[in-house]
């Protein structure tokens, strides 16, 4: 019972972290409705230039963050911008998604080239204390990142509702059309969007580069599993890709302390067919057009 | 026209959210009728073809075809049973032809996937009606290239592969000129004529009186009106309806 | 009044079979014309590509699915294969090649119920699934140590083949590959399925709407491509004799395939075959040359971008365009 209640609190502090980086990838697909299929492959990127800021430099983890999602939110503008923008045929989501499967591809090729292909874990010194919490263990990193998850999505939702632009992102989300005929520069706000997308993989990269190791092969793994979280949260529901991912954390971590680690990946794969089975709309998500 | 109903809708219910789109409507299309179906924007007569049809899963309700009561309404099931329609915009494959948007239309199931693509069967009778809608002379022409009503001709045509009982027209006249309007009417005409009934939502008062007996009058969802078209457009509930309150 | 080139529309046949003949005579003779046997390597792999960008063109051309985990039905051939023969001898060295159709069938039935499931959504959360899939199959791979070997890889009877020729019969097995998978793609569009898959690719719900069979056909256009996939695995197998799961289960080989059929043009004939003449000589000569794979997943990523950007409907389609307005304009 113990170790199912330590696993739950683990299942717990992870979700948080997956509720980031999948958070950046539901923004993406309400301003764009495409799904980003490089949001694995930034968040592995930011994991590197935060580990090569801490071997180089000495710069903490959370710090670096700081300096890494600025510039992924540049990244992610300009190839929303040069990439993404210019596709208008018919079939341009299809085409969307294999630009943004492209993308990942590029960064995965690029970070091989530079950094090999061995794994890697970003280790600043706290990166195994640990604390004691009601008779259960609490990493201390693990809480750290929860914590930065909280803040960061906290300030997401800050953003989203009370300014001006958060409007702009909304309406887009809810009616392009009617938002254009407003004075919204969809364009814009798309472009802003994925880059605002981008920068919370910032976030979610450095923590993710101290819990797991990676290489730059991971983002298969974690695109899946943040595919997983968002359909079962419904695509384009903030809220419910939160509650998909906590829901997700929780789950597989019970699944890999109760059963075993390597079936804990496969909880993943099993509730996406679930949900696609059951309830394709996911908890939160309404019923698009067409299936799904 | 004697006989039970073609079709019937009892107490059909459809709501989004906070909204009742369709609450509680009842309805029958008799036989042989060319039946219309009309009120003010937002009276809830697209939502009630699609929860006819099966595009939509009705709140609560049921639906009787043909004699038959239609548990899970389904697109595919339905149009195989002789109940089709069209889309207000009017939807046709763009990639294929004329011809080919006739033949794929003609119903057949997933045993004959193995057949000729247009086999001789279907591309004659695909001929046959494109003769009778004037539209031979782009047998070959990819869909696209249609002009907005004849592709609204097109959508209507296929539909008549499967030689439906019941066909539903979802604003057909809505956006074309009032050259193709005279065409459209006639065709719908013509097919009544050989026995198809018609269930069609409109806008154009005109057509209604001249084409539809009997009407029905949708408001907020439901019911309010319903019979011969002089009759029915006098009613008082049904001008305030259309005017406002 | 326009007329379409050809009878089937815009998909149907480029040039008289008469010159596809004569590119099958040269086919047939270039193993037994060239005497450098890296050449025939390259040759073989060209043709195994040109016969999975074929068949996944079923699914991601015809029907407008784009599947970007068939490597999984790949790897799930090459370890069939594999695993039935580890402990066989290969006698002759032909007793492999008479089992790839019965794993082909065996895997497509597997890919039956998983496409079900995968297709019962929109295309790009198609896509998701699938790539899901590859990594559940890969991760499988690593994992069943019992039965695939784990990272330990499985072995299987090398062939006794001559050493001078030893390419030429799997250079064969992968040119029959190709011949069935062009064969299944002509079949299938000058059928009733190939209406129904543009259909269900033109507007799927208008396609139900109107009674066409689309489960069925998106099924069994996924079934045929998954036939061909998996035994072209099992030739793959049988030419390595030792397979690794991150090769024989490898997403790089999925992208391949997807941009040989958007290069060349998904949905025609004869496209994924030019995507994959052209794209895969030149990776098969850069590994030969640099080993590097990073290279060619920047390469890839670059070229696809490219396409996407400039030439989304890929070349043959873009071609017959710009002919059609130059004689139109003449």
């Amino acid at each position: 019972m113990h170790e199912a209640v330590q696993a739950g609190v683990l299942g717990v502090l992870t979700g948080g972290v997956y509720a980031l980086m999948a958070s950046g990838q539901t923004l993406i697909f309400g301003v764009m409705k495409v799904v980003n299929l490089a949001q694995g492959a930034l968040v592995i990127l930011a994991a590197f230039l935060s580990h090569s800021l801490f071997t180089a430099w000495g710069v903490d983890p959370f710090l670096s963050v700081l300096i890494i999602a600025p510039l992924m939110f540049a990244l992610g503008t300009a190839v929303q911008w040069l990439l993404l923008r210019p596709l208008h045929q018919d079939d341009a989501a299809l085409l969307s998604l294999l630009v943004t499967f492209a993308v990942a591809l590029g960064i995965e090729g690029a970070l091989t080239l530079a950094y090999h292909t061995d794994y890697r874990t970003t280790r600043p010194a706290y990166v195994d204390r640990s604390w004691r919490i009601v008779g259960y263990q609490v990493g201390e990193v693990r809480l750290a990142a929860f914590a930065l998850s909280l803040i960061t999505l906290g300030g997401l939702w800050l953003l989203l509702s009370r300014t001006r632009f958060g409007r702009s992102v909304r309406a887009t989300v809810q009616n392009p059309v009617a938002a254009r005929l407003l004075g919204v520069e969809t364009a814009r706000v798309a472009a802003l969007g994925f880059g605002l997308g981008a920068a919370t993989a910032a976030a979610a990269g450095a923590v993710y580069g101290m819990v797991y190791s990676f290489n730059p092969n991971s983002h298969y793994d974690l695109i899946s599993r943040l595919l997983s979280v968002v359909i079962l949260g419904g695509l384009g529901s903030l809220g419910g890709t939160v509650v998909a991912a906590l829901v997700m954390g929780i789950a597989s971590s019970l699944v890999g302390a109760l059963v075993s680690p390597v079936w804990s990946d496969f909880s993943f794969f099993v509730v996406l067919l679930a949900v696609l089975l059951l309830r394709p709309q996911g908890l939160f998500g309404a019923r698009l057009r067409g299936a799904l | 026209m004697s006989g039970p109903p073609l079709l019937e809708v009892r107490a059909l219910t459809k709501r989004f959210g906070g909204v009742t789109a369709v609450d509680g409507c009842s309805f029958a299309v008799r036989r042989g009728t060319i039946t219309g179906l009309i009120g003010p924007n937002g009276s809830g007569k697209t939502t009630v073809f699609n929860l006819v049809t099966g595009h939509l899963p009705a709140d609560s309700g049921q639906l009787v075809f043909d004699g038959r009561p239609v548990t899970r309404p389904d697109p595919g099931r339905l149009y195989r049973r002789g109940l089709s329609r069209t889309f207000q915009q009017p939807r046709v494959f763009g990639e294929l032809t004329v011809l080919e948007n006739l033949v794929t239309a003609a119903g057949h199931g997933w045993r004959a996937l193995a057949g000729r693509r247009l086999g001789a069967r279907d591309a004659a009778r695909g001929d046959g009606l494109l003769a009778e809608f004037g539209l031979s002379a782009h047998r070959d022409t990819p869909a696209a290239e249609l002009s907005y009503g004849q592709r609204k001709l097109l959508e209507f045509a296929a539909l008549l592969m499967s030689e439906p009982a019941l066909v539903l027209l979802d604003e057909p006249t809505a956006g074309v000129s009032p050259a193709m309007v005279a065409t459209i009417e006639r065709h719908v005409r013509a097919r009544h004529a050989s026995g198809t009934t018609f269930l069609l939502v409109e806008h154009d008062m005109g057509l209604v009186m001249r084409l539809c007996d009997p009407v029905i009058v949708l408001d907020g969802g439901t019911v309010i009106a319903e019979g011969p078209p002089d009759d029915v457009r006098s009613l008082p509930r049904v001008l305030d309806a259309y005017l406002g309150g | 009044m326009r007329r379409w080139p050809g009878r089937y529309g815009r998909y149907g046949r480029y040039g008289p079979g008469l010159a596809a003949l004569v590119a099958l005579a040269v086919l047939v003779v270039f193993p037994l014309a060239v005497s450098a046997p890296w050449l025939v390597t390259i040759g073989l792999f060209t043709l195994m590509y040109a016969a999975l960008a074929s068949a996944w063109n079923l699914v991601g051309g015809y029907a407008g699915y784009p599947s970007l985990g068939h490597a999984a039905f790949f790897g799930m051939g090459a370890y069939a294969e594999a695993i039935w023969w580890t402990h066989r001898t290969a006698g002759s060295g032909y007793g492999p090649f008479w089992t790839l159709p019965p794993i082909g069938l065996a895997v497509a039935a597997v890919a039956v119920p998983v496409a079900w499931v995968a297709m019962r959504t929109r295309t790009d959360v198609f896509a998701i699934v699938t790539i899901t899939f590859l990594f559940v199959v890969q991760t499988l791979a690593f994992n069943l140590r019992g039965l695939t070997g784990g990272a330990q890889g499985v072995a299987m009877p090398v062939a006794p083949f001559a050493p001078a020729t030893f390419e030429r019969p799997f250079y064969y097995a992968m040119l029959a590959l190709l011949v069935l998978a062009l064969a299944m793609s002509y079949g299938v569009l000058h059928s009733r399925l190939g209406l129904a898959l543009t259909a269900v690719r033109g507007d799927e719900d208008k396609a139900r709407s109107v009674g066409v069979p689309v489960g069925a056909a998106k099924l069994t256009a996924f079934a045929l491509s998954v036939v061909v996939t998996a035994m072209a695995g099992g030739v793959w197998a049988y030419y390595l004799s030792f397979i690794y799961p991150q090769f024989a289960v490898d997403p790089l080989l999925s992208i391949g395939m997807v941009l040989m059929v958007f290069l060349g043009g998904r949905g025609t004939l004869w496209g994924p075959v030019l995507g994959a003449f052209v794209v895969a000589p030149a990776q098969q000569y850069l590994a030969y040359r640099f080993g590097a794979s990073q290279l060619y997943l920047l390469a890839y990523a670059a070229l696809f971008v490219v396409v996407m950007l400039v030439m989304p409907r890929g070349a043959l389609p873009t071609l017959r365009d710009r002919i059609r307005r130059a004689e139109a304009r003449a």
